[in-house]
């Protein structure tokens, strides 16, 4: 089948259907949202707990609520939605024309051309070969994330003897959700000195059904042949080495995985898309259109969010730059690329434009205490100061700018006392 | 009740699966017995993969003699039973005046091993056939008629192609108990179940010297030799095209840099001798070790990269005479005594009980040598007394049943996909992102047999990808249930005790 659209957006969660949406609410009609599970709204449909919504729709809601909130809204606006529908390929034949290849369960192979595409896919879990655990090789590890749908979507109980590895926010979630359907959540362990996830998550998951929580920890071996019967944990020190003679073995059936997600780029790298070597999302502009002219990035695909309501509003404001591109409206003053300081882990976007305001998303290095966050330009012009009590790695900070001076040649961001 | 055959051979790997569909090509009742859930379970499924050129070997050991010979069966193998090989070519790097005296030994040791094609390359030309190499390199012992394969899919054929012409292969049967009665050999399997055959080929792998000592064969020793490797993202791209490796020292052969069939690039093995047949660690120094030695190599490879690691045993063979005679090796070498068998080599056809046929200590170059093994145990049963009467309603010939969406997606064929697709609509159902595997593919793997998670994976590729099997272990959970009818709570990665789930927490899931 060959079809021609306006927009191909890939991937139908939190950030494909907010952007989607956008693209409609700013007068682009004929677009195409793909995503290659069964239903939509993605991960958000495994994330049966609640919390999501309180920024953006000022109520608080389950993942699968927040997803219906958009889904509706998709259909109301008869947005073409292609289900188990998978894109094996993209080309980027001019300015204002791609080609989507994508297979689908019902529609077989189809060929669409597109005047932008937006990238949505989301992100995958960092899993035991990305960190190379040493140690056996048996069943019972699986990311959080597995053991997510497994509980909330099939109903199977993965083990009842459980050990976490990682602090993030998907492992605090598990801790808490295989506790109340009967498993003995053992302890969680992180590699840093500091909690990988949100602190209320933190308190909410771990504290409350007092799970131990080791900080600075690694598990050093696994054990068991046909099931993973143990691990071995120990202490690192400052060099993040494992301390063997400190170490302590706990007795598990379960092995759940929390260390990281990694953006889902490789259809972007597959079209040419530069990443980002922090982020390992695209690098983008201020519009968060990639380096290829109208292929736009969006979400968890872009950079990994810490809630879904700030997931949906960078994919509404991607919508809207990419149907003035479509409507060839997006203008483009002169950019200047912003300078990271002190602390700063990354900043997104790496540019942004002269004599406009500007939305940065940021993350430190490490957490740290009473810290001011100061953005100036290299003429001395003071855009932004701001003290912080407390800033941690797993707390994202979003910053509105002034507009910039015109004789501005970069601008630098950076924590400092 | 007894179940009676001519032959039995213990281990369906890839050395008793080759002589089992040897032995297919003749008029005889055949089983195979394999004690794990799955065929290639073994030591096999940790092979690296290659079809060695031959120069590694000494001449006069059996492993010299037959790995060239081994080697030039794939071309007709790959042929008749219809998987993935390519003769890519092999090269053995030298950094140091002291290497380039290493490859000059090796390359005369691949002359008296018949390498064909054998040459020593200079640094240009070298850099030119893989310019990601390490630019310090200074020359290379060049063997073009090297290869690559995927040793289960291998395994797989051999094993399909040998049932197609009736062999039994039985698995889940571990054999615990083996005697001579008269003129056979009573068999007993865990299971309880008995068999009885004339001729037993032990092809046990790591256990064979198990096996062997069941019918009093006492005269060697398996020595698990461990090794770990790490593969490394298809992102990363075919960093060399030839199986790349390092001049061997006394310490270590050293790591290889393996291009695989399949695409990704592995590097490994490390080398340690263990006590324990089933430690399948990892370990830190391991990957510290592996990726050490490969970035001497190829500068450009990262640990990061790596997305699983895995560990392989190797089964080598000592003989417990040398045990002994090292402690006095001065009396050894006065003496003029020879062990029976040479340290590390095959271990091969008759033995003092007849019709009790070894095919033991089959580590490196085994793969390559298989074919040819193969038929010096036919050669060995028949010494021994066995009949080889020609079948002639023999098909050689073995056919992969699905495609691969994958390789054609790589040619970019989206024809060939459409196509596929309205011959079976399965194929239009993605379930492994990551090496593009469908539903058509699995449904075909389970349907052959395999009902595991590590047994799809390793039939398909399903869940060998980036994520880990991270997305699609629900949905080939659900394939398996939907074919098989296993419940969900049963189905395992690897056979009984290492299930994926417990109990179903609620009622009418799935």
């Amino acid at each position: 089948m060959k079809k021609k659209v306006d927009a191909v957006i890939i991937g139908a969660g939190p950030a494909g259907m907010a952007a989607a949406v956008s693209l409609r609410e700013n007068g682009i009609k004929n677009i195409l949202l793909v995503d290659r599970e069964p239903v939509a709204g993605g991960i958000l449909q495994q994330c049966i707990h609640n919390g999501f919504g309180v920024h953006h729709f000022k109520e608080e809601l389950t993942g699968p609520e927040y997803a219906e909130r958009y889904i509706e809204q998709i259909n109301k606006n008869k947005i073409d939605l292609w289900l188990d529908s998978c894109v094996i390929d993209i080309e980027n034949n001019s300015k204002n024309s791609k080609t989507v290849v994508i297979l689908s369960k019902e529609r077989g192979i189809s060929y669409i051309t597109a005047k932008v595409v937006v990238l949505a896919m989301g992100c995958r879990e960092r899993n035991r070969g990305n960190i190379n655990i040493p140690g056996r090789r048996p069943a019972g590890i699986m990311t959080a994330g597995t053991a997510q749908k497994l509980v909330n979507i099939y109903g199977y109980l993965p083990g009842r003897e459980v050990v976490i590895l990682g602090s993030g926010d998907i492992g605090l979630i598990m801790a808490r959700r295989m506790t109340w359907e009967g498993a003995n959540v053992k302890a969680v362990i992180e590699l840093q000195s500091y909690p990988g996830g949100l602190n209320r998550n933190i308190v909410q998951c771990l504290n409350d059904f007092n799970i131990p929580l080791y900080l600075s920890h690694t598990i050093s071996n696994i054990l068991g042949n046909n099931r993973i019967e143990a691990v071995e944990v120990s202490p690192l020190d400052e060099n993040f080495e494992a301390i063997k003679s400190e170490s302590f073995t706990l007795k598990c059936d379960t092995l759940l995985l929390s260390v990281g997600l990694i953006p889902e780029n490789e259809l972007s790298i597959k079209i040419g898309v530069k990443l980002d070597p922090v982020t390992r999302g695209a690098c983008v502009d201020k519009n968060l259109m990639t380096n290829i002219p109208g292929i736009f990035s969006c979400g968890n695909v872009l950079q990994v969010h810490d809630l879904v309501d700030f997931v949906s509003e960078e994919a509404k404001n991607c919508g809207a730059s990419a149907a003035k591109y479509i409507n060839g409206k997006l203008e483009k003053s002169e950019e200047i690329p912003i300078r990271k300081g002190n602390l700063i882990r990354y900043v997104l976007p790496g540019k942004i434009e002269k004599g406009k305001p500007a939305l940065l998303s940021l993350r430190p290095i490490n957490p740290a205490e009473n810290l001011y966050l100061v953005i100036t330009t290299d003429t001395g012009v003071e855009l932004f100061k701001r003290k912080y009590k407390n800033i941690f790695p797993s707390v994202m900070l979003r910053i509105n700018i002034d507009i910039v001076p015109d004789d501005a040649e970069f601008i630098e961001i950076k924590f400092e006392k | 009740m007894t179940n009676k055959y001519d032959v039995i051979i213990i281990g369906a790997g890839v050395i008793g699966a080759a002589i089992a569909r040897e032995l297919s090509r003749y008029h005889l009742d055949v089983a195979v017995l394999e004690k794990e859930i799955d065929v290639s379970f073994g030591v096999s499924k940790a092979n690296s993969g290659i079809i060695h050129g031959g120069f590694h070997a000494p001449p006069d050991t059996l492993k010299g003699k037959l790995v060239v010979p081994g080697n030039r069966k794939f071309d007709r193998l790959c042929e008749e039973l219809d998987f993935p090989f390519e003769r890519n070519g092999e090269l053995m790097v030298a950094f140091s005046e002291d290497e380039i005296h290493t490859l000059q030994f090796y390359y005369d040791r691949g002359k008296k091993n018949n390498v064909p094609y054998l040459e020593i390359i200079g640094k240009e030309r070298l850099l030119e056939l893989e310019p990601n190499l390490n630019p310090d390199v200074e020359c290379a012992l060049y063997a073009p008629s090297a290869g690559v394969i995927c040793p289960y899919e291998y395994c797989f054929a051999l094993i399909e192609n040998a049932k197609q012409n009736e062999v039994n292969v039985i698995t889940g049967e571990k054999v615990i108990w083996l005697e001579k009665n008269g003129r056979k050999f009573d068999v007993k399997t865990e299971k309880g179940n008995k068999y009885s055959a004339r001729y037993i080929v032990n092809a046990a792998g790591l256990f064979a010297d198990e096996i062997a000592r069941m019918v009093g064969i006492t005269n060697f020793k398996i020595v698990p030799r461990k090794g770990e490797e790490y593969l490394l993202d298809r992102r990363v791209g075919k960093l060399v095209k030839r199986v790349i490796f390092p001049c061997p020292t006394k310490k270590s052969k050293g790591m290889l840099i393996i291009p695989t069939v399949d695409g990704p690039v592995m590097v490994g093995p490390t080398a340690l001798d263990i006590e324990d047949k089933t430690d399948f660690s990892t370990t830190r120094d391991g990957l510290k070790t592996v990726f050490n030695h490969a970035q001497k190599l190829v500068p450009s490879i990262r640990a990061t990269d790596a997305i699983t690691s895995f560990v392989g045993l190797r089964p080598a063979a000592t003989s417990n005479f040398s045990i002994i005679t090292k402690l006095f090796s001065v009396i050894k070498s006065f003496a003029g005594i020879k062990s029976e068998y040479i340290d590390g080599d095959f271990i091969l056809g008759r033995t003092a009980v007849s019709g009790f046929i070894n095919a033991a200590g089959i580590q490196s170059p085994g793969l390559t040598a298989s074919p040819i093994i193969a038929e010096y145990i036919s050669d060995a049963l028949l010494k021994d007394g066995l009949k080889l009467e020609k079948n002639p309603a023999f098909n050689p010939t073995r056919k992969r049943r699905v495609k691969h969406l994958r390789s054609i997606l790589e040619k970019k064929d989206f024809f060939e996909v459409e196509k596929l697709v309205k011959e079976n609509k399965k194929y239009s159902n993605l379930i492994c992102r990551c090496e593009n595997v469908t539903e058509a593919e699995i449904v075909d793997a389970i349907k052959m047999g395999h009902t595991t998670l590590d047994g799809i994976k390793f039939a398909t590729r399903a869940g060998t990808g980036r994520c880990q099997a991270g997305f699609c272990t629900t949905r080939i959970l659900d394939l398996i249930h939907r074919e098989t009818g296993i419940p969900v709570e049963q189905i395992t990665k690897k056979g009984q005790g290492s299930e994926i789930v417990l109990t179903p927490l609620r009622k009418g899931v799935v």
